[in-house]
């Protein structure tokens, strides 16, 4: 299967393709299915390939398929080709299995928009995009996908644009996007000119030999991170990600959960080489600006009141992690929190869509509470993917944030690895208000039924409720008993990826189990050997640290915080035993977007009307002051043209006279 | 004897062209004009040059000055030109001075070349022919093509100027 | 100055080329000053007769007949030229009386 990977990008294009010329006729559902099929389709390729190269000697897990020659320019030259490896693979079937997933959900939660195969146009289009940035052989194939899901991104979080919250949203995840991609797309300058090529085999060969210079790759490296930034949501960069919210929530789920904000760790985990040989202030760096990102996220999730917004926070906190562990050389645990974050994120975000349709598109989760009651199985499913994030064994998210915490302390020490510690805290806290505010306690639904009815009557009230500007634009559905609300569940469609990514979510931690004494030899870090060929050059080795001898403790500790966290929101929220402490500015996010508003705004605006004076005066005055010059200089040599013959005779003699002195005085006759 | 020929002469030359470019009236102008030109011809007897000198004569004074003061007559062109205004204040300077450059020039170009220069005179290789055959052999022989495209010259001078100078019947019609 | 010295010295080339520069000089300062276009015509004359000159004295000192042959081409294009352009002249003082050079101006830039 390994020589069709083609196929894997191959069948959302075709997906795509037929959406775009018969997705009107094909209605919904049709169109809906017909996309989800094509990702099943790659799926199926997927575990094919995973199979084929399990089949291989561990050092020949690597095959390229090369489709044609792309850029064939003198010294560079690239091709269209698909790198089929441990890491591509790993990412493909985790995209396109939860891609699937994810599809089919939308079936249910989309049903009754006008714009249903739009949507599945565009999704087929991400996972299409996604597929070619996780396969590319080189960067260039892969900046094709980067651009791609950044482009797919902006089409889907503005989806209902005729809201203009909404097309900002778009706009502006768009615009963050894009200062990363500069970044990227340096890089790859760079990378050229060191090496002469941008495949990664190439590459990451020069920066594990050597032949490229350390303050070259250094170069590459950070440019790359600043790529990442953009683009997996970190400070600074992270602003575009709560707002990205105003998109429908299988778009949060599939792109700002699983799979496109993963991109930028994936690419960092993909050139680790390349970080091996940058100076290694590059990786303290980076390890930095994950803890810091992990832990601003972390806090500004503690306030908030949409739903999904604590979701979304919590996955800028959630990526910190994972830059955390590429900072500290932990490549296989960045990419394994990669991967349960995924489960479990898509998870809850997908839940949270049940409750918001099953709401009737309330996304305010002060005016929930006791869901458990009416939506069984996605609360069940809800709670689990609850108690993997907060870290409780033997959930999958235990495993992963445990390795990385290990990895911090043996490498990059306690500083980090407390502020890992105090996120991992906070973590657990919000998680458990939002569990214990939607679907426990008493139900505060009741309120909404007035609410709902007097919105149909005054549309400005309801909006005054929303806290976040990025409500559904959809028309509150009533088809709910007449007259009296009743949340309820959602229909099979929607809870069959629930449950099966409940079931991921519980027992996904089995990829990459660490190696304490009660689990079997043959079922410890299969993930680590499964990675072993693409990250041996940068994964740090901290067996012999004193970390590492005490990771049993470590994993202890990592427990009784996760169950201090709960313990507290149990205690404030659920029992009310204290006041909750929501301070403004955490919900406002320390005023982060304010203050880059402000500045865009006031001296950003300032600075840009500068660079268009200097343009508009001193460039284009440049140019049309030479027109000017060559004009006004014309003007004054056409006073020469008198008409006159004299004149004419005149100036004829004079340069005979020149010419004669120049034969006479200068070179002498004779 | 010949320094005294050469004398009178060049006097013969230099008075008629100062003549032409001093007076004020054309007809005088002219006349001024036949006594350089009569003072060239003396030149080219004393040179040895005695056809091109009768062919000065018959040609330059006889047929082109005459032309010259038939226009006049025909034009009306007889009055005098006022030599003092000048509508360019900066034309007599510059004539002046180019005019003097141009001669100054020369003149110490040909004065410091003269030890090249002057030498005696080489006697034409004649065959005792006179200075007319020995003309007439050079350009007979070694120069038919350009005599044969200076009579083509002349004819299209002449059929030209019929054209250019007659009055279009097309107009007068209308 | 006596008489036999003066019949001593023979004229040389030299003093040829010399009247031929002096001749043309004064043609050309004539050009730019007349504004009658027949007097500036004559001033052409005159610096062509110069040239004729210095020619011819030139073939006499080289003994090569070619220079005779050239005041001969010479002679025959300033024929045709005074041809024409007298006709020129005709044609358009005709049409304005009175012009000199300095009213034909037409062509001002």
């Amino acid at each position: 299967m390994l020589d069709v990977i083609w196929l894997i990008p191959a069948f959302p294009l075709v997906g795509f393709l037929l959406i775009l010329l018969f997705g009107r006729r094909l209605g919904e559902p049709r169109s809906g299915y017909l996309a989800s099929a094509m990702v099943l389709a790659s799926f199926v390729v997927s575990v094919g390939a995973y199979f084929d190269l399990v089949s291989m000697n561990e050092e020949e897990r690597s095959h390229v398929e090369t489709l044609f020659s792309w850029v064939p320019v003198d010294s560079l030259q690239i091709d269209m080709a698909f790198l089929a490896d441990p890491l591509s693979i790993t990412m493909c079937l985790f995209v396109t299995g939860i891609g699937f997933l994810i599809h089919l959900f939308a079936i249910g939660y989309m049903h009754g928009d006008p714009k249903f195969s739009k949507f599945f146009l565009y999704l087929n289009l991400f996972v299409l995009s996604m597929t070619l940035l996780v396969l590319g052989e080189n960067l260039l194939v892969t900046f094709l996908g980067w651009e791609g899901v950044g482009t797919c991104s902006y089409l889907l979080i503005s989806f209902w644009h005729t809201k203009d919250a909404n097309a900002s949203a778009g706009k502006k995840a768009f615009v963050t996007n894009r200062i990363g991609d500069w970044g990227f797309m340096l890089a790859m300058f760079l990378g050229f000119q060191a090496i002469g090529s941008v495949s990664y085999l190439d590459l990451n060969l020069a920066a594990e030999s050597g032949a490229i210079g350390e303050s070259t790759a250094t170069g590459i490296a950070m440019l790359l991170f600043v790529g990442a930034v953009g683009k997996s949501a970190q400070l600074p960069l992270y602003v575009w990600l709560p707002d990205a919210m105003a998109g429908p929530t299988p778009v949060s789920a599939l792109i700002h959960a699983a799979t496109m904000v993963t991109a930028g760790v994936f690419l960092m985990t993909r050139m680790n080489p390349m970080l091996f040989a940058s100076a290694p202030e590059v990786s303290v760096i980076i390890a930095w600006v994950g803890a810091i990102t992990a832990l601003f996220a972390a806090t500004i999730a503690v306030a908030q009141t949409d739903i999904k917004k604590v979701l979304a926070f919590s996955t800028v906190s959630q990526l910190g992690y994972m830059f955390l562990a590429v900072g500290s050389g932990a490549f296989v645990a960045a990419i394994f929190h990669m991967v349960t974050h995924a489960f479990f994120k898509a998870l809850m975000f997908l839940g949270s869509g049940s409750v918001i349709h099953g709401m009737h598109e309330e996304q305010d989760m002060r005016k929930m509470g006791a869901l458990r009651k009416v939506m069984p199985v996605t609360a069940g499913t809800f709670i689990i993917g609850w108690l993997a994030i907060a870290g409780v064994p033997p959930f999958a998210g235990f495993w992963s944030k445990d390795e990385i915490l290990l990895f911090t302390l043996a490498e990059r020490g306690p500083v980090l690895y407390a502020i890992g510690l105090i996120t991992a805290v906070l973590t657990a806290f919000y998680m458990t208000r939002q569990v214990i505010m939607v679907f426990f306690g008493e139900a505060r639904w009741g309120s909404h039924a007035n609410e709902a009815e007097a919105a149909q009557l005054d549309p400005a009230d309801a909006d005054a409720d929303a806290d976040d500007a990025s409500a559904d634009a959809t028309p509150v559905e009533t088809h709910g008993a007449h007259g009296e609300f009743k949340p309820h569940e959602s229909p099979p469609i929607m809870l069959f990826p629930l449950v099966v990514l409940a079931g991921l979510a519980m027992v996904g931690g089995i990829i990459q189990l660490p190696s304490f004494g009660f689990i079997p030899s043959g079922w410890r870090h299969r993930l680590e050997d499964w990675l072993h060929p693409v990250v041996r050059v940068g994964e740090a080795e901290i067996t012999d640290t004193s970390a590492y001898d005490a990771k049993g403790l470590l994993a202890l500790l990592a427990i009784a915080c996760a169950l201090a966290g709960i313990a507290a929101a149990v205690a404030i929220y659920a029992k009310k035993m204290a006041e909750p402490i929501e301070p403004e500015i955490l919900a406002d996010g320390w005023g982060y977007d304010r203050a880059i508003s402000a500045f865009m705004g006031g001296p950003g605006r300032k600075a840009f009307d500068a660079i268009a004076w200097f343009d508009k005066t001193i460039i284009d005055g440049a140019v049309n002051g030479a027109a000017t010059t060559i004009s006004k200089s014309a003007g004054v040599i056409r006073r020469g043209q008198t008409g006159n013959v004299r004149n004419y005779a005149g100036i004829v003699g004079a340069g005979v006279v020149l010419l004669l002195a120049w034969f006479v005085i200068g070179r002498g006759v004779v | 004897m010949e320094l005294i020929v050469f004398v009178l002469a060049s006097l013969m030359v230099l008075a008629g062209a100062l003549g032409v470019v001093l007076r004020s009236n054309p007809v005088h102008a002219a006349l001024s004009l036949v006594l350089t030109l009569f003072g060239v011809a003396v030149h080219f007897v004393a040179l040895e040059a005695h056809f091109l000198a009768a062919v000065q004569v018959i040609v330059y004074a006889g047929a082109i000055v005459v032309l010259f003061l038939f226009v006049i007559m025909l034009l009306g062109v007889d009055k005098s030109e006022d030599l003092s205004i000048e509508p360019f204040p900066i034309q007599r300077p510059v004539a002046i001075v180019v005019g003097a450059a141009i001669t100054g020039l020369v003149v110490a170009a040909v004065v410091r070349a003269r030890d090249t220069i002057a030498e005696t005179d080489t006697p034409l290789a004649s065959d005792g022919d006179s200075n007319v055959q020995l003309l007439a052999r050079n350009l007979f022989s070694d120069h038919v093509f350009a005599f044969e495209f200076t009579s083509i010259l002349l004819i299209v001078a002449v059929a030209g100027t019929v054209v250019l100078t007659r009055k279009d019947k097309r107009k007068v019609e209308q | 100055m006596s008489a036999a010295m003066l019949g001593a010295v023979t004229p040389t080339t030299t003093y040829y080329l010399i009247l031929s520069a002096l001749l043309f000089g004064i043609g050309a300062a004539g050009l730019m000053v007349r504004r009658n276009p027949l007097i500036m015509f004559m001033c052409i004359e005159l610096m062509l007769n110069a040239v004729n000159l210095s020619f011819v004295a030139l073939a006499v000192r080289f003994g090569n007949i070619d220079g005779q042959t050239a005041v001969f081409f010479v002679l025959v294009v300033a024929a045709a030229e005074v041809v024409v352009g007298l006709g020129l002249i005709i044609s358009v003082l005709k049409r304005r009386p009175g012009a000199t050079a300095d009213d034909l101006a037409e062509l001002r830039g």
